[in-house]
């Protein structure tokens, strides 16, 4: 019912839908910055394996990256994931204030029918 | 595939919340009208019977929506598919999903318990292989909680 632009949905889930790509994120999450080879330490994988990860991830727009002398560093960008997070919760919009409605309507019959003639 | 499941508690018998979601006219008191006007509503809430609701809303878009009805216990529970025939979602488009509604009598009156299940769309189709339910939603929580800190300070 809301628009949503599909594109950038899709590069989101696709950005999340690899373990290790979340596991990235939760880290940076925890820890805000940290360089491309502290990153690379606890997965058995190749530097060039964690770039291409990280590229997917910087596409996604779900990470941007700072260069400080030698070392570039990854941080954590949350704003797609807002719009994903809306995306899992549109149903709920949807239905919520209907229900709150349909409360609200058959406590007014309630009361109707419960009135002493 | 994922669904959603809201509970309400209600100051009425489950007999008038029953007949406000089986009924053409009790529907159209509630989904109406500052969400925008119902253009039409059918209800023949019986097994195999259907329903048909058209709407339009406050952007000025209208949506169909239509089902059947699999289950009908009067005054406990209503099982109905449902699909968008008009409008709706876009990327649920051909998908039936399933809409579960069960009505338990409390002190206070009713208490409502509605699942809308199966909600599949061509994004969570592509990527069948994780669940996009509850795990995806924590996830996706905790991670945007960030940037709400971020902002704060």
């Amino acid at each position: 019912m809301v628009k949503y632009h599909e594109e950038p949905l899709s590069r989101t889930f696709g950005a999340l839908v690899d373990e290790t790509r979340r596991k990235i994120l939760v880290r940076l999450e925890r820890e805000g910055s940290v360089s491309i080879s502290e990153l690379a330490e606890p997965f058995a994988m190749t530097l060039p394996g964690i770039l291409k990860h990280l590229d997917v991830l910087t596409q996604a727009g779900l990470i941007s990256r700072t260069k400080e002398g030698r070392t570039v560093t990854v941080q954590l960008r949350a704003s797609p994931l807002k719009g994903a997070l809306e995306w899992l919760r549109r149903y709920e919009r949807f239905w919520s204030p209907r229900l709150d409605k349909l409360t609200a309507y058959a406590e007014r019959e309630e009361r109707k029918a419960s009135k002493p003639r | 595939m994922t669904s959603m499941t809201l509970v309400r508690r209600i100051r009425a018998r489950p007999g008038i919340v029953f007949t406000a979601l089986t009924t053409a006219e009790g529907i159209a008191n509630w989904w109406g009208p500052d969400a925008g006007p119902v253009l039409m509503s059918e209800c023949d809430a019986r097994v195999g019977g259907r329903f048909r609701l058209r709407f339009r809303m406050l952007d000025g878009t209208e949506h169909e929506t239509s089902g059947e009805y699999l289950e009908v216990v009067n005054p406990t529970r209503v099982v109905m598919t449902w699909e968008w025939t008009f409008g709706g979602e876009p990327d649920e488009r051909g998908h039936v999903s399933l809409i579960e509604i069960d009505l338990r009598p409390i002190d206070i009156g009713t208490e409502l318990t509605f699942t809308h299940a199966q909600l599949q769309t061509k994004i969570s189709a592509e990527h069948h292989e994780w669940g996009w339910s509850g795990a995806l939603e924590k996830l996706l929580s905790y991670l945007s909680a960030r940037q709400d800190a971020a902002a704060t300070r």
